[in-house]
């Protein structure tokens, strides 16, 4: 019977009919158990997924009053101007707090999209009943969280961990406490497996883990891009705003062309000036940071003071150097050489990929969207949307940046692999130590008759 | 509703084989219920493909005359101890093989599992859907062997051109080639199949987190050495053929809802044996260096090497039998490797935690109502249902190793320290230099 009703909706041409034929199905499967209301999904085709209930306004009173007067679709547009500029200004104020500021709010902020994507995933399989899940998915969080941020603060916080004894221990056994506790997790969830509802479990086990890699492995490498340097924090999520907004406007005054089907308002208008815009922004912002210390240097925990220190001595990606002006631009901008900071250029690699892989980021998420028929993740952000919706272009954007530090700026963390070099056996040791002389010899950085 | 009752061998075991009545009370799959099998026409052709009798002519004619139920537990007797087998002689042809053979199993089990998706959620004609799977899965095998080559054959890899820069950008090229991926994925979006290419691209993801880390960190266990290898897969084999036996013989109380054949019997005995067996078999592998040697990669020869001076784990010591024991064994002391304490360890979490990979995989059956995973081995089932128990081994083993047996990988570090720039690398010298002074074990000032 199912079935029947089934190829009856699909020939069905208006969506609304159908979603009304759900509707009342939804009405009359309460005392159905889940199970049963699971088969009825016809994964064929994204029919089945009841539509949500259009979002609460949850515009503040003020701004309300404020814009009365004006009609629907400027009052829109005022909401999500005035909202924007408030979270700009937020986070500029976050950023003069400080580095640790900076790392408690991509904290939250992870926490809030993980929220975000689990929530969708309980109504998506109606699993709010499910015994055990909502624990499991958080603890999960958590353990991954640990696992991570265990890694992080014993590189970066060498000094204060040597002081105490506890946490020696914990650092020493980190992968295996993370291990452990993951298994713990494990063996809940096997526990917990109940008779009918096998699927629907494995569904958001899997549910969960997809959510993990995402957010929280992006706010790991997130931070770990704010310890290199302010700037490589900035600098990326500013050129993503950046192309964001000049991507829509550019699409307000001039789009024509329609982009992708997937999100039918972006247009190759907004898409290339958005392009240009962010190149252009990326160069000026670089170019107005590179100058303070308090943005160039890598972030550093000062024992002593007990806090984080961004002092350093400019290292030569933030140096003014001369460049020769290739002859085509010559004749546009009339000078011959010009004074840049290396950096620059990689701000150009920066800004290419947030205009022009960024926006995948976005249209896999408008894609999840329509998937799981949401207008919104969330109704966090009045005229916004979800935390999410802000972040999603933001996706990619931190994992390239971690990679391409990696690659072609920094080598491995100093402190790090000196910490390695001390834990090895005293022949290892000494045979590294044989082949770095060698090598530093070789190189002329160690004179053979001085002990260097 | 109540069909499905009377008609127990529809379904998962409708056209079965006689040689599958050994397995009867699984085929009825005690967590279905009765609006389960409402859904076995949404799953089209899938679980309730009659599995074809795979099981060599040989076999057939030979096991001929016995009764349906003894035969198929010789079938699976044979198959057992032809993987058995197997499994010696592949050691006995070396890491490369086992590296080799490692790689194929993995392969396969990501095919089995990507198969099941696709027939539970009939994809097969999506478009690019199962390019992009196997694009993903050689993305994150490139990743990852790329990772392995570099740590361990860097002296090699210094020396030929192309493979240097492959490995100074290796991660940089590994993302680009993901993000390729990613986007053709983002492409192939079609209107209305959104939530199917969600799913299965979830799917692929997470099948890739299961089936390739672990087949990656077994390959760094090999590298260990092939007794870090061996002794944790044995350890598991060795449970699941002794619970079996142990509740075949015993078995009373049954264990797990899920599994309805394991028993407690069966649980604690196949601990106590594994745990025997892991003493036995650690005690016999640690007299030969070919298996406690970390294998390395030798320049000149372009090949394999297991050669070393077994560490101390592998040395005999004496140890005082605790009194407990004293009697029962009627020895004050006993000589032993120390590596024996650890497969202990190995042997326990075999048998305790071991099964809950079991119990996911039984889970996950039963979820998408499959009996098997595929019918790659007569009697068996897939590749994956043999492979389901060494999940976490092979996490565990790594784990434990990082943590209690070894430290870092030093050629991986003479690696990082070269890309350092110099004033660090002098700075980082002068440290060791001066701990290896404090320590002693630099000798004269000469030689350093």
């Amino acid at each position: 019977m199912s079935a029947r009703r089934r190829r009856r909706a699909a020939t069905e041409q208006e969506e609304e009919e159908e979603e009304e034929e759900e509707a009342a199905e939804a009405g009359s499967d309460k005392e159905v158990d889940l199970e049963e209301r699971l088969h009825e999904v016809d994964l064929r085709s994204d029919l089945d997924i009841p539509d949500v209930p259009p979002p609460t306004d949850s515009t503040p009173e003020i701004l309300k009053r404020a814009l009365s007067g004006l009609s629907a679709r400027w009052k829109n547009w005022w909401i999500r101007g005035i909202l924007s500029l408030a979270m700009i200004s937020g986070f500029f104020l976050i950023i003069y707090l400080g580095s640790f500021m900076l790392m408690l709010l991509v904290l939250s902020i992870q926490v809030k999209c993980y929220h975000e994507i689990i929530t969708i995933g309980y109504r998506v399989y109606h699993s709010y009943e499910l015994p055990w899940f909502r624990s499991l998915s958080w603890y999960f969080l958590l353990c991954v969280n640990y696992f991570f941020y265990g890694e992080t603060v014993a590189d970066y916080f060498a000094t204060f961990v040597q002081r105490r004894e506890q946490l020696q221990f914990l650092i020493r056994y980190h992968r295996f406490i993370s291990f452990a506790l993951y298994l713990t997790g494990f063996c809940m969830f096997v526990l917990s497996l109940v008779k009918k509802h096998y699927r629907l479990q494995f569904y958001m086990f899997a549910w969960t883990h997809v959510t993990l890699l995402i957010t929280v492995t992006q706010s790991h490498l997130v931070i770990q891009n704010l310890f290199e340097g302010m700037i490589w924090f900035l600098v990326p999520i500013s050129s993503v705003i950046c192309n964001d907004i000049a991507a829509y406007i550019f699409g307000f005054f001039f789009g024509r062309t329609p982009l992708i089907k997937l999100s039918p308002k972006k247009t190759w208008e907004g898409f290339i000036g958005g392009f240009f815009s962010t190149v252009v922004f990326g160069f000026i912002f670089s170019y107005f940071l590179a100058q303070y210390q308090y943005f160039v240097c890598p972030v550093e925990y000062n024992s002593e003071t007990n806090r984080f220190v961004t002092e350093c001595e400019p290292s030569e990606l933030f140096q003014m150097k001369k460049y020769s002006v290739p002859p085509l631009i010559q004749a546009v901008l009339g000078w011959e050489t010009v004074n840049m900071y290396p950096f620059q250029m990689h701000s150009f690699a920066l800004s290419t990929f947030a205009s022009l892989i960024g926006p995948f980021g976005g249209f896999f998420a408008s894609g999840f969207k329509r998937a799981f028929k949401i207008k919104d993740f969330a109704d966090t952000i009045p005229g916004h949307g979800g935390i999410m919706d802000r972040f999603d272009c933001q996706y990619l954007m931190a994992t390239f940046v971690h990679v391409y530090i990696t690659s072609f700026i920094r080598g491995p963390n100093p402190s790090k692999l000196l910490k390695q070099l001390l834990i090895l056996q005293p022949e290892q040791q000494l045979s590294v130590y044989k082949t770095l002389k060698s090598h530093l010899v070789e190189k002329g950085i160690l004179q053979p008759s001085l002990r260097g | 509703m109540s069909e499905a009752r009377l008609r127990p061998g529809r379904g998962p075991g409708g056209a079965r084989e006689p040689q599958d009545k050994e397995s009867e009370s699984e085929n009825r799959l005690d967590g279905e219920t009765a609006s389960d099998s409402e859904s076995k026409s949404e799953f089209g052709g899938s679980s309730p493909v009659p599995t074809s009798d795979d099981t060599p002519e040989v076999l057939n004619r030979a096991l001929s005359n016995l009764s349906s139920r003894w035969k198929n537990w010789w079938v699976r007797g044979i198959l057992t101890l032809a993987m058995i087998t197997f499994f010696f002689i592949i050691i006995y042809l070396g890491p490369m093989v086992l590296m080799t053979i490692v790689m194929c199993v993995q392969i396969k089990c990501f095919h089995e599992i990507i198969t099941i998706g696709y027939n539970v959620y009939h994809s097969y004609d999506l478009p690019w859907f199962r390019t992009l799977s196997w694009y993903f899965l050689l993305c994150v095998n490139y990743f990852f062997y790329g990772e392995t080559v570099t740590d361990y054959f860097f002296t090699l890899v210094q020396r030929e051109e192309p493979l240097r820069i492959l490995s100074r950008y290796h991660r940089f090229i590994s993302f680009a080639l993901y993000l390729t991926g990613f986007c053709m994925f983002v492409l192939s979006l079609v209107k209305k199949h959104y939530r199917l290419q969600f799913y299965m691209f979830g799917w692929t993801h997470v099948t890739l987190l299961i089936v390739v880390t672990q087949s990656h960190l077994i390959i760094h266990n090999l590298f260990e050495g092939m007794i870090w290898f061996i002794v944790p897969i044995s350890c598991v084999i060795c449970n699941d053929i002794m619970a079996y036996m142990f509740g075949f013989f015993f078995g009373r109380t049954p264990l797990i809802k899920l599994s309805p054949k394991k028993t407690w019997e069966g649980f604690i005995g196949g601990f106590f044996s594994t745990v025997l067996f892991g003493l036995l078999l650690s005690y016999v592998m640690s007299g030969y260096r070919c298996f406690t040697c970390p294998v390395e990669f030798n320049n000149d020869t372009n090949s394999f090497t297991v050669d070393c001076e077994p560490s101390e784990l592998f040395q005999l010591q004496e140890y005082n039998v605790p009194v407990g024991l004293h009697s029962v064994l009627g020895w004050k002391t006993v000589r032993m490797y120390p590596f024996q304490i650890h497969s202990i360890a190995l042997s326990t979490f075999a048998s305790l935690i071991g099964p809950f990979g079991g119990f996911f995989a039984s889970g996950f059956k039963r979820a998408f109502k499959i009996k098997d995973f595929a019918n790659t081995i007569p009697g068996h089932g897939g590749i994956m249902d043999r492979f389901d128990c060494q999940y976490l081994m092979a996490t565990f083993v790594n784990v434990y190793i990082a943590s209690f047996i070894r430290g870092p990988n030093p050629s991986k570090l003479l690696q990082q320290f070269l890309a350092l720039r110099p004033e660090q690398q002098l700075h980082i010298f002068n440290t060791l230099r001066a701990h290896l002074a404090e320590r002693g074990v630099l000798g004269s000032p000469e030689e350093a």
